[in-house]
């Protein structure tokens, strides 16, 4: 009986599963007998089913849908809440499936509500259909109605659980052919029964029938009984398969698994022997072997189809809920993928589509006057590539809405205005995937529902796979999903650290590069921090030894993994590359669980046991920068030392010359109607993004026009926005900075030659004053000095301004975000004598970077420090003796900075002094 | 550990331990949570890991994690001795308890049982079922169970 009820749980949850689908595909068609045959045969094996083992509260419900469904067959229009109701009975019935799954009995209770519902409604004849829709809107109410026509049934309903007896079942049990016959049972010999057909029409009137046959030999018999119809079309394709229990899949896999490593280990002897008495049939159970993993590995993958089965579905209740037309199309439904990998994107498939629905799609409204079609559609479309699978769901909806999330990005303090606007709009568009970065709140007032996409990204990457966005305002938005097809099996390159081996994935690597230090290709630190010139770019090196703790000096000679996760590039330095192996991945053991470094570990050919060394875990470190000084920094530093290029906006200012500005200050380049300027005050302003912005010209000699157009280029801090006004924009060049003359005016920085012209570099600082007086006023570069110096600031923007400034008075600048970033600069940059920080930051404050200093390391805890400050107290000035600082400056003194620069290099130990602004 | 104290306790009935070397000590393990007794050989060292754990050695084609009971005990580590190992398992998972030597399997019943002396080292009485009063020696029962439960991973538990 255990087996009967466990075999007929599988069987009716799939069964309901594939009526779900078929279903909203009627809805669609209702014309289509074929699909309408196909539900009813399942609807009614249910039905049957349910009868045979006693299960009265299915049956009763899954009669009253098969009377419907059987209304339909005769004419009955398909209305929209007449599949409504259905579907809704359908998930009552799975309700009721899990109940028993759980407890083994039916629960108790009723579903009159519904029973009665779907009988009002199959009473309702052809031309009446429409009748019974608002009825149906409440189904619950059990409206008194005639019962004349109802009683017989409700009188055979009754009597059938009570027909089938225990003896019976017992009888029925015993004489059921095995689990061999079953299929017979299963396929209805189409020739006999269609040879004398059961009348489709009487069913809906003599359900009774299949009752008389539910003792019968087999738990399906009613439906070979009774679906004579659809044989031939739909059921012999389904006889060809049988059902496996998923566990034994499993051993069966890790069975094969041994296999592989066990012929392995017999090649690598075989290799070392010169008998060539075994080669021949050694070489015949290594193709043996091979198509047997293959074979098994194919019992594992499933159509991708599965997890989409739930979709249409989902889609159509989503499209009633919302008041919005939605067309699902699924393309490439049978691309096959590993169960494993199937389980694991199932959820952040559905969570993606009713994304679409719900976010992506516009209201049917917004749709029509944006002159689009009306019905939105979601494209869901699976390819294999390579040893990849790509998955795509693409909507026609209104595209993400960059501005809003690049607003909430600044919001939410995950990047500064100045990142945001300089980022691309596909890196803009992967803020969605940050934790609690609500899509709903970003993109649209329509609430969010589920989880987040960051659950979403966060799944998808742990099975190795990667996820993009492509959006485009007005047209659409596409997800792009690519997995791995199985986690089982990968190829790993075998490496040598110190006196072991480990297997590296080779999904991670994207070259190796041989290096010796007498090589061309050698290791070059900076502070000890690793580092490879590759190709014109420095590569930061963490050596696999370090990571494991071992000692790592002296490792110049060896091999570099270059690897990539995310955006992220680096090196990982081993020993010794031998060779490619496609490797079983067995799961660490959960002891060992909590190193970030491994992925799990595999039986290589030789019987030995390795360690599969996780890219992503690795990365992490990287970024962390556990090793020695931080090679992430390492990069950052790279960058400032090794091809310092600016991009620089250039334009025309002022009697034809050109000027420049560090494009990194810019945050937008304005052509405005010269009409919209107003005065106010004396001073022009505009109204600009629903705000007044203030107008300064770049240069006294440019008068603001009075008519045509107006060049304006829009720098913007938090909530702050000047416009500089300039005769004419007229290129964005990247080059080295090298300012060779530093100006006498204060508006500008100095001089330098972009594209061999003489340009002015403007001195933003000047003229941000101009426009608020609380943007406190600048002056101008001074002498030239060459020591390093750390600025620390937490706004990009300030950072920008100054590094220039700083540069001009002659410092080698690196800058730092953060008291956090600004303390490792430190440990791992020795040449840097003198540190410039903002007192004021959030987090870890100036004050607590300066006493971090004081208390480290001997080097970093005497270097002369110089704060900014946007006010200065007396409680600052006493805290800043007591830290040593050297000097604190107004934030925006630029010339403060610069003399307390050059006093600090007269005389080292200045006293303090306090500038005010 | 409850199980094994309430069989310890009902009159009567005995209970087959397999016998265990580390250093002089002599240690019991319940035979039913025993399933191999192999020598350990081509054991992976795995960087970073927790003091007691050896390494992963390959048993049959399973990947085997090899625990050190001299290091889980708190005892140094002894050199040149002839290593064996036990196979328990825990959890669908293989673990090997790697000892100095392996002995005969005991049948002992509750007479001999005493319950483990309160002066006993800490780390000890964690581990500790009991103790048997043998001929001459002492038998430390030890629990299986325990022994697989590492500080990090209590610390972990409580902190979580």
């Amino acid at each position: 009986m255990d087996d009967l009820l466990r075999e007929f749980l599988t069987e009716s949850g799939e069964h309901l599963d594939t009526v779900d689908t078929e279903l909203v595909r009627f809805e669609q068609d209702p014309n289509n007998e074929t699909i309408l045959r196909n539900i009813f045969r399942l609807v009614h094996t249910i039905k049957g089913t349910c009868g045979f083992l006693g299960l009265p509260r299915l049956e009763a419900l899954a009669h009253a849908a098969e009377t419907l469904m059987g209304r339909f067959r005769d004419g009955l229009a398909v209305t929209s809440p007449a599949v409504s109701l259905i579907l809704a009975t359908l998930d009552r019935l799975k309700l009721i499936l899990a109940d028993l799954e759980a407890t083994g009995t039916e629960p108790a209770g009723s579903d009159a509500d519904l029973i009665e519902a779907l009988e009002r409604m199959s009473l309702g004849t052809p031309e009446a259909a429409a009748a019974p829709e608002p009825k149906i809107a409440e189904p619950k109410l059990p409206e008194p109605k005639t019962p004349e026509p109802k009683l017989p049934e409700i009188v055979v309903r009754e009597s059938k659980p009570g027909e089938v007896s225990l003896e019976d079942l017992e009888a029925a049990f015993l004489a059921a052919p095995g689990p061999d016959d079953a299929p017979s049972a299963w396929m209805p010999e189409p020739a006999p029964i269609a040879q004398a057909p059961v009348a489709p029409a009487p069913i809906a009137q003599a359900p009774a029938a299949p009752v008389q046959e539910a003792p019968a030999p087999v738990a399906k018999a009613p439906v070979s009984g009774d679906a004579p119809a659809e044989a031939p079309e739909g059921g012999l394709a389904k006889m060809q398969t049988i059902r496996v229990n998923v566990d034994t899949l499993e051993h069966l896999m890790t069975m094969v698994s041994e296999l592989v490593l066990t012929r392995n280990q017999l090649l690598e002897i075989a290799r070392k022997h010169e008998d060539s008495s075994y080669k021949v049939p050694l070489q015949r159970l290594s193709h043996v072997t091979a198509e047997l993993q293959e074979g098994v590995m194919k019992t594992r993958m499933q159509p991708i189809g599965n997890a989409w089965q739930k979709l249409p579905r989902v889609v159509r209740d989503l499209s009633s809920e919302l008041g919005k037309q939605i067309d699902l199309v699924m393309l490439g439904a049978e691309t096959e993928l590993d169960r494993q990998v199937l389980e694991v994107i199932k959820d952040p498939l559905t969570h993606m589509v009713r994304n679409s629905a719900d976010h992506g799609l516009e209201s049917t409204m917004q749709r029509i006057s944006a002159g689009k079609p009306a019905r939105g559609s979601i494209r869901l479309s699976a390819y294999h590539e390579g040893g990849t699978i790509t998955i795509e769901i693409a909507d026609d909806g209104k595209g993400l809405d960059l501005v809003a999330i690049r607003k909430k990005a600044v919001e939410r303090g995950i990047a500064t205005q100045a990142d945001v606007e300089r980022m691309t709009d596909a890196q803009v568009a992967k803020f969605i995937f940050d934790a609690g970065f609500s899509t709903a709140a970003a993109v649209t007032s329509v609430s969010g529902r589920g989880v987040g996409m960051d659950v979403v990204k966060t799944n998808i990457e742990t099975i190795g796979g990667v996820i993009d966005i492509a959006t485009q305002k007005g047209v659409g938005t596409t997800f792009t999903i690519k997995i791995p097809l199985t986690l089982a099996i990968v190829a790993a390159l075998i490496v040598r650290a110190g006196e072991s081996r480990f297997a590296v994935p080779q999904l991670a690597v994207l070259e190796l590069v041989r290096v010796d230090a007498t090589a061309p290709q050698r290791i070059e630190r900076i502070n000890d921090a690793p580092v490879l010139r590759l190709r014109e770019r420095l590569l930061p090196i963490v050596t696999l030894k370090g990571l494991l703790g071992q000692d790592d000096t002296g490792t110049e000679t060896g091999f570099v993994v270059v690897a990539q996760v995310g955006r992220q590039r680096f090196g990982i330095l081993v020993d010794e590359v031998f060779h490619t192996e496609e490797i079983v991945v067995k799961p660490m053991s959960s002891k060992l669980r909590h190193i970030p470094l491994f992925a799990g570990n595999t039986i290589l050919g030789d019987g030995a046991v390795v360690l599969i060394v996780d890219p992503n875990g690795i990365a992490r470190q990287v970024s962390q920068g556990a090793q020695g000084g931080g090679p992430i920094e390492a990069e950052a530093e790279a960058a400032e030392l090794g091809d310092p290029k600016t991009t620089l906006l250039v334009f025309k200012g002022g009697a034809g010359s050109f000027k420049a500005v560090p494009l990194s200050l810019v945050t937008r380049l304005e052509e405005i109607d010269a009409g919209k300027v107003e005065w106010l005050g004396g001073r022009p302003l505009i109204q600009y993004r629903g705000r007044l912005m203030p107008l300064v010209p770049a240069d006294e000699a440019i008068a603001i026009r009075t008519e045509g157009t107006q060049a304006l280029v829009v720098f913007s801090d938090g909530d702050r926005a000047m416009g500089l006004v300039v005769d004419e924009i007229v290129d964005i060049v990247e080059e080295r900075l090298d300012i060779e003359i530093a100006a006498e005016r204060s508006d500008l920085i100095g001089s330098a030659v972009l594209r061999g012209r003489a340009t002015d570099i403007i001195n933003i600082a000047h003229f941000l004053p101009l426009a608020y007086d609380d943007w406190a006023r600048g002056a101008k570069a001074a002498s030239a000095k060459t020591a390093t110096l750390l600025l620390v600031d937490d706004s990009a923007f300030f950072r920008d301004m100054l590094s220039p400034v700083l540069k001009a008075a002659g410092y080698r600048v690196v800058t730092a975000p953060g008291a956090e970033e600004a303390l490792a600069i430190l440990q791992a940059d020795a040449r840097i004598s003198v540190v410039v920080t903002d007192l004021e930051m959030p987090g870890r404050s100036g004050f607590d970077l300066v006493g971090a200093m004081r208390a480290g390391d001997p080097r970093v805890a005497g270097l002369p420090v110089i704060g900014l400050t946007g006010t200065i107290g007396a409680d600052a000035v006493e805290r800043a003796r007591t830290l040593a600082i050297s000097d604190l400056v107004a934030k925006f003194d630029r010339s403060g900075l610069v003399a307390a620069l050059a006093e600090l290099d007269a005389a080292p130990n200045a006293a303090l002094r306090a500038h005010a602004a | 550990m409850q199980a094994a104290n309430s069989n310890a306790t009902e009159a009567g009935t005995t209970q087959d331990f397999v016998t265990v070397f580390v250093g002089d000590t002599m240690f019991g393990l319940a035979i039913d949570r025993v399933h191999d007794v192999f020598i350990p050989a081509g054991v992976t060292p795995v960087p970073l890991s927790p003091p007691e754990i050896v390494g992963l050695l390959n048993l049959r084609g399973r990947v085997v994690t090899a625990i050190c009971l001299r290091r889980r005990l708190g005892l140094p580590a002894a050199e040149g001795a002839a290593r064996m190992a036990i196979g328990l398992e825990q959890g669908g998972e293989t673990f090997a308890l790697v000892v100095d030597g392996v002995g005969e399997v005991l049948k002992l019943g509750v007479e001999t049982h005493e319950p483990v002396p309160i002066n006993l080292d800490a780390r000890w009485r964690d581990l500790a079922l009991g103790v048997h009063r043998l001929d001459g020696r002492l038998l430390v029962i030890l629990d299986v169970n325990a022994l697989l439960v590492f500080a990090s991973e209590r610390a972990g538990a409580t902190a979580a």
